[in-house]
């Protein structure tokens, strides 16, 4: 799980999604937890060890908030850096149009799963024709889902609370609590 | 029962004493050398009488002065020498001439004639470099801009006794031994001593480093230590052999093994011998104390003693005045370059020898200058207790110590270049600090700019605990000297472990050290502003700002997990060298694989 806050200090949710996130990972779930901005701070990322990481897991959670229609600036540095050509794309070669078999350079990620977590300042009816964000919310999401899928990967269905800022206590506590639920239960909600 | 050889006895009476006497000194706030002094005029003599053959001690002690002299030219690598030639020749000169020219003049008004007057001035212008660069470290004051001038003074001072010592003859009335010597032999002498210098400075050149590897490859730690030792006392003996100082050839031998790698290795080896020894010659020294002379005429002697310490503590002044050294260090500077030194025992005895003095003008001098010995660590006691209290609170531009608990959660020891970036970043963000500096001229010009800096040595413990140490957060050590760095280290971990400390390294060593002491927050001084340049060179060289940045963070990442990597192998130096090479291969290989993989990714890339 990447998540990626540039001021840890002003979040209301994305703070309690890492926190519950952290104590799942101390408890008996195999969940790797890492804080972008706390990690590098200075945006140089250590581009061996991240790919080491993702080797390893099945699963990439991205918990961040929405800023500017897409992820945080060092979210997508970590991309930029991270998925490199030859590593996590660039196994359809471009002459045959074929896919390379498994193993083969630029597969990487392929059958692994991407599940964004966001949250968002505005209000869900902010993302409608008539409103300021004048385009529905998954109208942003394209960026995501084929970065998945030029990677071979599975892109899940987002977990999104929008109007953040603003959320009740309780409507806070419940998208925690399903959270916690959908890591706790993966991969079987996927399925269901 | 039978009797034990004598020099097991005095030996026996020898440590006794000063197992007895220095720690009574130091609880009693004399310090060691004093204690020392004491111990040598209770065995001897005119003490307990327990001990009766003083010169043949003194002259064995003597080699106690070489030993340091060889340690302070082990810590002086050519190029410092060199840059410090100014002060040391300048203000050497200064005070050397100035004092001798002042004394010469009181001693002659007073009637004394002119060639006995010479020889005494000029003695008694040299001042004791063991007690003063002793008490200079004692009280940290060695990286300050009164140590260094101690220190430039204190050597020119052991280099000028040979002129000197080589002037007395020329006095003395009676030299017919030279003129039997004739001219020849004069000129063969001559050439005698300008080639056993020419062959010390070759042989330490060429010659010692690969004879020192030779032996450390042997794996033999004492003897190693005896080769130490070796070489200083054959260097020594060879000076003399040429009517030289043994202590300024040491002190050459020093130099010529500064840069060495075996520098280290050579102190730890000699500094326990240097400390037993120089013990030695100050216990002989205070046997050597005629207080017949004293009994028989207190009064001339008290006037000698306060006469010549006088016109120094004038001279001395005024110089320190001259040399900018801070008006808080003044008094503790003058004081310890007024007393008389070691070399004037030595002065004193050549000038017996060729007839210039009576043996009872030599006892005289001789046993003022022991006085003044025991006489400065009480001034100092006084300046210490009386004066310099007083001067921190006369105005309210004087330098203020802290006299009252701070409370701040930051305490930033050091405020030079370092500190105080760190500390202007805190108070940019509102936060306060309380600040310790020991370097008075800082002080004050941060003052200027409005900052609350205290003066005071974070060394000391009940400083620390005034700054606010057993409630603060974090400590901020940023002085550049790493004995004293660790020093605090040491204190904070042990008294304050509350502390987080945040620790400033000149180099890899201190930085090895600083980990052994748990530091985990330890900046190299230089690194980061070294890879900006870094990033300079390569924009120049065309690379876009940005990639120049990547790569030197990728540099300073790898840089980072060599140094975890390397850790381990601080004491192993082969291992550590080998691991250093690998770790830098490893990185130059995987950049020369990047940038191929780039090459080839740029015609494919995104676009297909």
């Amino acid at each position: 799980m990447l998540a990626a806050h540039p001021n840890w200090r002003a979040s209301r949710v994305n703070q309690r999604l890492l926190a519950a996130a952290r104590t799942l990972a101390d408890g008996n779930l195999q969940l790797d937890v890492q804080d972008l901005y706390a990690n590098y701070p200075d945006y140089a990322i250590d581009v061996a060890a991240e790919q080491a990481r993702m080797e390893a897991a099945d699963l990439l959670v991205l918990v961040h908030p929405i800023q500017w229609y897409s992820m945080p600036a060092l979210q997508k540095l970590w991309f930029d850096e991270v998925l490199t050509y030859g590593w996590a794309f660039g196994a359809v070669s471009a002459e045959t149009e074929e896919a390379a078999p498994t193993g083969a350079p630029g597969t990487a990620l392929r059958g692994k799963a991407l599940w964004l977590v966001v949250t968002t300042g505005g209000q869900e009816d902010s993302y409608h024709p008539e409103s300021y964000n004048r385009y529905p919310f998954d109208a942003f999401l394209p960026p995501y889902a084929q970065t998945a899928a030029l990677c071979g990967m599975h892109f899940l269905p987002p977990l999104v609370l929008h109007g953040a800022h603003s959320a009740g206590k309780q409507e806070v506590l419940d998208h925690i609590d399903l959270f916690r639920q959908r890591l706790q239960t993966y991969p079987h909600w996927t399925t269901r | 029962m039978e009797h034990a050889p004598s020099w097991l006895i005095n030996s026996f009476i020898y440590l006794s004493a000063a197992v007895i006497a220095v720690p009574l000194s130091k609880a009693l706030g004399l310090g060691s050398i004093i204690g020392y002094l004491a111990a040598g005029i209770a065995i001897g003599p005119w003490g307990l009488g327990l001990v009766t053959e003083v010169q043949d001690i003194l002259h064995f002690a003597e080699f106690g002065v070489v030993l340091m002299l060889f340690l302070i030219g082990l810590e002086l690598e050519p190029k410092r020498l060199w840059s410090l030639r100014r002060p040391i020749f300048g203000w050497g000169t200064a005070q050397v001439v100035g004092c001798a020219v002042v004394i010469l003049l009181g001693a002659m008004a007073a009637g004394v004639p002119w060639r006995i007057a010479l020889v005494a001035a000029l003695g008694l212008a040299l001042s004791s470099t063991a007690i003063a660069l002793q008490v200079f470290g004692e009280r940290n004051l060695l990286p300050t801009r009164s140590g260094q001038a101690g220190f430039s003074i204190l050597l020119f001072q052991d280099v000028a006794a040979i002129p000197i010592l080589a002037l007395i003859p020329l006095l003395g009335s009676i030299s017919e031994q030279n003129e039997a010597l004739g001219y020849t032999a004069q000129a063969l002498q001559a050439l005698k001593t300008v080639a056993v210098i020419a062959g010390i400075v070759l042989g330490g050149r060429l010659l010692l480093r690969p004879l020192f590897r030779w032996i450390a490859r042997s794996k033999t730690p004492e003897i190693f230590t005896a080769a130490s030792l070796l070489l200083v006392v054959g260097i020594a003996s060879l000076m003399l052999s040429v009517g030289l100082s043994m202590a300024l050839g040491a002190f050459l031998a020093g130099v010529l093994l500064a840069e060495s790698e075996y520098r280290r290795e050579l102190e730890t080896d000699i500094e326990p011998f240097k400390g037993l020894l120089l013990g030695l010659f100050f216990i002989a020294v205070g046997m050597s104390v005629d207080f017949g002379v004293l009994r028989q005429s207190p009064g001339l002697m008290a006037l000698i003693v306060a006469g010549f310490l006088l016109a120094k503590l004038l001279v001395i002044y005024a110089i320190a005045k001259c040399m900018g050294v801070p008006f808080q260090e003044r008094p503790v500077f003058t004081v310890l370059l007024a007393q008389g030194g070691e070399f004037a025992f030595v002065v004193f005895q050549t000038a017996t020898a060729a007839h210039i003095f009576s043996n009872q003008t030599s006892s005289l001098l001789i046993g003022s200058v022991a006085v003044s010995m025991l006489v400065s660590p009480m001034l100092l006691l006084a300046i210490d207790k009386l004066l310099l209290p007083r001067l921190a609170q006369r105005g309210g531009n004087q330098l203020e110590e802290i006299a009252e608990q701070q409370e701040a959660p930051i305490i930033i020891a050091g405020f030079g270049r370092y500190g105080q970036i760190v500390g202007r970043t805190l108070q940019a963000q509102g936060l306060h600090a309380t600040v310790l500096d020991h370097d008075a001229d800082m002080v004050e010009a941060i003052r200027q700019f409005g900052f609350r800096v205290f003066y005071g040595d974070a060394t000391r413990l009940d400083l620390l605990r005034l700054s606010g140490a057993a409630t603060a957060k974090i400590l901020v050590v940023a002085v550049d000297d790493k004995v004293q760095s660790l020093k605090i280290v040491d204190i904070a971990r042990e008294h304050f472990p509350n502390l987080e400390i945040v620790a400033r390294a000149r180099d890899v060593p201190h930085w090895n050290e600083l980990r052994d002491r748990g530091v985990l927050r330890v900046e190299r001084e230089l690194f980061e502003s070294s890879l900006r340049s870094a990033r300079s060179v390569l924009e120049i060289l065309g690379y876009p700002p940005h990639e120049a940045r990547q790569q030197a963070m990728r540099f300073r990442q790898h840089n980072f997990a060599l140094f975890e990597q390397m850790y381990p192998h601080r004491k192993d130096r082969a291992k550590f060298i080998a691991v250093a090479t690998e770790g830098r291969q490893q990185l130059e290989e995987q950049m020369a694989q990047e940038r191929a993989q780039q090459a080839l990714r740029r015609p494919k890339g995104w676009g297909k």
